[in-house]
Formats: C-alpha cells, sequence, structure tokens
C-alpha cells in the first residue's frame, strides 16, 4: 500500500523541480511571453490571433501555446470565444460567413492559414468531435471506416484492423463487436460519442479537438469520456472545450480561461484551480462570475 | 491570486456564501473557547485554584465536539461545492487549524491537571515565574493566529511566527532553571516535574498557534509555509501578486 503511494507521488524534490518547470505567470501583462511553455514540445502556437465576424470581435490578440501529448482545456462564460478559438486549429471557421481571421496559427510550425494548405489533409492531421453526437445513418464499422474508404483504403484486411483499433481506442470494442454492421442511431448518447471519437482517431490525427464533449451526456458516460481523454493523450494532442469547470480540472494538464474575446490565463490545471494568479479567473471558477 | 476579508461573500450561490460564512465562525467560537482554556489553565495554576482547573479538564469536551463538527461541516463543502481556489483554501486551512486547536485544548487540560497535583500538595510557588511568562506570551500568540486568520492579516501571522522563536529559547532557559531547582533541593522534583510538564504544553501551545497562523499565509498567498522559517515567510508575504 505505502509501495504504492511512494510510486506515484512525487517526492518533494521532484515536485519542486516540476514547480520551478512550470511556466511563470504572476504579474506578466501581455500574455504572450506568460503563456510559453518552454519545457513541453509546441504543438500548435497562436501568436496575436484576431478573428472577426463581420464588424464583431470575437478574438482579440490571442497568443498562446498547445503542448504536445498533453490535454489544454479551454474554459469561460458562453460567448468568451472558446469555441471560436477552437474551431480556429482546423479551419472549420473558413466555413461561417463574413468571418475573418488575423494572426498566426502555426501547426508543428507552418502556418496553417498559409495559402498553400490543402484544408481538408489539415482536417486530417486535426481531428473534431462536436458537443452533440453525429454519426453518420450507416452502420457502426462503416461510420469508423468512412475516413479510411474516403482516403482510398480497400483492403478489407487493413480496414478491418483499423476499425478494431480505433474502436479500442476509443473504449467501445467490447460494447459492440458483437454488432459491428448494427445502424449507429441504435447506440446510446454516450457510445454514440465514442463512435464519433473512434471515427476521428481511425484516419489518425495529430490534434484531435473536443467541442464540449461530454455536455450531452449522463453522468456515467461523461465519466468515459473523460477516461478515454487522458486514455487518448498518449498519442495525441488534446484540446477540449468545456463549460463544466470540474472537468477541466479532471482532464485537462493545461487550462486557459477566456473572457470576451481575450485570454486571460493560462497556466497548468493544477496552479490555476487552487491559486490562479487573476482575480477575474478565480471569480469565475469560484463562482463569483455574475 | 491573494484573497481578501470578503471575497468568501460573494458567489453567485448565496447558500454557498452562508456555508462559508459559517465554518469561519465556527472556527472563531472554537478559537475563543480554546483560548478561555489556555488563560483558565494558566490562572489554575498561578491561584492553586483547583476548582477552575476541573472546570478547564471538562470543558476540553466542548472542544473536541466542536472539531467533530466543523470537520463535518467542510466535508461537506468539499462534497457539494467542489470549491475551487480562495474557497478551496478556506475550507482546507479550517481543517486545519481545528485540528490544531483541539490540541491546543488538550494541552490545556494537560496544564490543568498540574494545576490541580500542585493545588494538592500546596508548596511553594517555584517556577510559577516561569509559567506566567510563557503562558502569557503563548496567550497572546493564539489570540493573535486566530486575529489574523479572522481578518487575513499576514503581518500579524508573521509575528505570532516569530514570537514562537522568542517562546521556544524562554522554553529553554525555563528548563535549565527547574533542573537547577531539582538540583538544589531533591525533595523538590515531584513538583518541578509537574511544572516542567506544564512548561511543556505550554510550548506546544505556541507551536500550534503558529501552525495556525503559518495556515493564513497559505490561506491568503497559496504559499504552504509550514516548513519555513521566519524570514523566509517575511519575504513570501512582501512579494507581490
Amino acid at each position: 500500500m505505502l509501495d504504492d503511494i511512494t510510486k506515484v507521488a512525487p517526492s518533494a524534490a521532484e515536485r519542486i523541480k516540476i514547480q520551478t518547470k512550470m511556466p511563470t505567470i504572476k504579474g506578466v501583462e501581455g500574455f504572450s511571453e506568460a503563456n510559453c511553455m518552454t519545457h513541453e514540445k509546441v504543438k500548435l502556437e497562436v501568436s496575436d490571433l484576431n478573428l472577426f465576424y463581420g464588424k464583431d470581435r470575437a478574438l482579440n490578440n490571442v497568443s498562446l501555446q498547445i503542448p504536445e501529448k498533453k490535454v489544454t482545456a479551454f474554459i469561460g462564460p458562453s460567448g468568451c470565444g472558446k469555441s471560436t478559438l477552437l474551431r480556429c486549429f482546423n479551419r472549420m471557421n473558413d466555413l461561417v460567413d463574413n468571418c475573418r481571421v488575423e494572426g498566426q496559427v502555426m501547426l508543428d510550425g507552418h502556418d496553417i492559414y498559409d495559402r498553400t494548405v490543402d484544408v481538408a489533409e489539415l482536417r486530417r492531421q486535426v481531428g473534431m468531435v462536436f458537443q452533440k453526437p453525429n454519426p453518420f445513418p450507416k452502420s457502426i464499422y462503416e461510420n469508423v471506416a468512412y475516413g479510411l474508404r474516403l482516403q482510398g483504403v480497400k483492403s478489407k484486411r487493413k480496414l478491418d484492423t483499423a476499425v478494431e483499433q480505433s474502436l479500442r481506442g476509443a473504449a467501445l470494442w467490447d460494447e459492440v463487436k458483437d454488432r459491428l454492421h448494427d445502424n449507429a442511431f441504435g447506440l446510446s448518447g454516450g457510445q454514440q460519442q465514442r463512435l464519433v471519437i473512434a471515427r476521428a482517431i481511425a484516419i489518425e490525427p495529430e490534434v484531435i479537438l473536443l467541442d464540449e464533449p461530454a455536455s450531452a451526456l449522463d453522468p456515467i458516460s461523461t465519466l468515459k469520456i473523460e477516461e478515454l481523454i487522458y486514455e487518448l493523450k498518449n498519442q495525441y494532442t488534446i484540446v477540449i472545450v468545456t463549460h463544466n469547470m470540474q472537468q477541466a480540472a479532471r482532464v485537462s494538464d493545461y487550462t486557459a480561461f477566456m473572457y470576451m474575446g481575450d485570454l486571460i490565463e493560462l497556466g497548468d490545471t493544477d496552479t490555476l484551480f487552487t491559486n490562479p494568479s487573476k482575480k477575474q479567473t478565480e471569480d469565475y471558477i469560484t463562482g463569483r462570475y455574475g | 491570486m491573494a484573497m481578501d476579508i470578503t471575497s468568501h461573500k460573494h458567489h453567485i450561490s448565496q447558500r454557498f456564501n452562508i456555508e462559508l460564512d459559517s465554518i469561519k465562525t465556527h472556527l472563531a467560537e472554537m478559537g475563543g473557547m480554546a483560548e478561555r482554556q489556555v488563560n483558565d489553565a494558566i490562572r489554575a495554576m498561578i491561584d492553586a485554584d483547583s476548582a477552575m482547573a476541573e472546570q478547564v479538564v471538562r470543558a476540553d469536551r466542548k472542544i473536541n465536539a466542536m472539531e467533530v463538527a466543523i470537520d463535518e461541516e467542510c466535508v461537506r463543502i468539499l462534497a457539494k461545492r467542489q470549491p475551487a481556489a480562495g474557497d478551496l483554501r478556506l475550507v482546507i486551512a479550517v481543517t486545519k487549524a481545528i485540528t490544531d486547536l483541539e490540541r491546543i485544548g488538550d494541552e490545556a487540560a494537560k496544564v490543568a491537571r498540574q494545576a490541580m497535583a500542585l493545588s494538592r500538595d500546596g508548596q511553594a510557588k517555584r517556577g510559577y515565574v516561569e509559567v506566567r511568562h510563557i503562558g502569557e506570551h503563548v496567550a497572546r500568540m493564539l489570540h493573535d493566529a486566530l486575529d489574523a486568520f479572522a481578518r487575513l492579516d499576514m503581518d500579524v501571522a508573521l509575528r505570532v511566527v516569530q514570537t514562537d522563536q522568542t517562546v521556544d529559547l524562554e522554553y529553554g532557559t525555563a528548563m535549565r532553571e527547574m533542573i537547577t531547582y531539582m538540583m538544589e533541593d531533591p525533595r523538590s522534583i515531584t513538583r518541578t516535574l509537574n511544572i516542567m510538564w506544564s512548561l511543556r504544553a505550554l510550548e506546544r501551545i505556541g507551536d500550534h498557534a503558529r501552525n495556525i497562523a503559518q495556515y493564513v499565509v497559505y490561506l491568503v498567498k497559496g504559499e504552504d509555509v509550514r516548513h519555513d522559517s521566519a524570514e523566509e515567510i517575511e519575504e513570501y508575504i512582501q512579494q507581490e501578486d
């Protein structure tokens, strides 16, 4: 028993090392420097991002870095721009009329808003899961195999392997392995959401964007999704938008708090939820925001 | 983000405000009770008042009961409200502070028991000067620590930590004095030992008061300073947020 504890808990010296590795945000104005995580490999880097819907400005000079193979959560009140920011990462905002983006979003050092970027390829690299499960009106198997078929994979054996791996990856395999050819709509909401995640990981993306992935689910399904997120970060960089602050606290390594289109604070989740450095963050996470 | 004194009153949920207010009030009540116990125990010893000493021993049960009750309140808040940031630190600091207050109650009862033993054999009042002196110090420390907690006053908290160092030194001096008494007159050994146990208990009360003062720094600044020196704590306090 004691052995287990000592294995899991870092020693005091290690803890101090971890702490000193963490980004220091205290007292820094203008967040471009503050939001660097020098010790992590950066997957996505946003610099001076502004986004306009017509004349309305939805994001104000947002700069931040998303570390590789970690979970970064965006929290903030409705309309603060967190979903908008998330959608910038795979250019979903291109689909919105009169939406204009200024600034840079770099994926592995390449600007994804560059004119030469193939948006379809970008969205293969950066997958997305939405609030409501949206399986296709096809069988479970076909849902997962869909992206691969689009890519031209025809081999039955390859598809079978990929479908099984993806369903296992999404912690759904055991529940559906005997009815792979049933219609996906026959699954429960939580299962459908995991199916959608399986569909997203089947095409082997590098980044997975999750927009409120559990807000339409019951508590147990929510926990399954959260557990899944924890598993997935071994292989993928995960960015999640959530209204549920406790969920952000549970699943993420880093948390960003946004308010009215501004990035207020980004820090490691443990610090942000016990001792945030900005009053606005504290007010929001403790339920004082009116 | 440093806490200010009214910050627990501005939640959207009024009931949450009330719950946090309640643990603060109850902590203050329990603190007041512990303070009274300490003062009464010291007085019982110096005045050789065994009736008062008995009363102190009896009243310790009330402090124990308060610890259990406040602990329950805190657990309920953790389970139902999932407090974060300053609220979380408040709940944690309160659960820690009540443990120290309960121990302070135990130590006060110990002093009271020694006072009963001493008043029974009723000899010369040697060593009472030390008891009074150290007793006054630790009673003041406890008072200040509770005050610092209630007003989130880190300067007062720091003063408590500093006073504890003085008390530790004086305790050492007093011990040497007691040893001298025992060597001078071996017949006084039993009595002097009683005084020594009391001094020991008082010194522990000082340590617990210092702990409470350190929780104030944790509460306000989020820094755990349990194992830091007074100088290091002073540095933390001076750091800007």
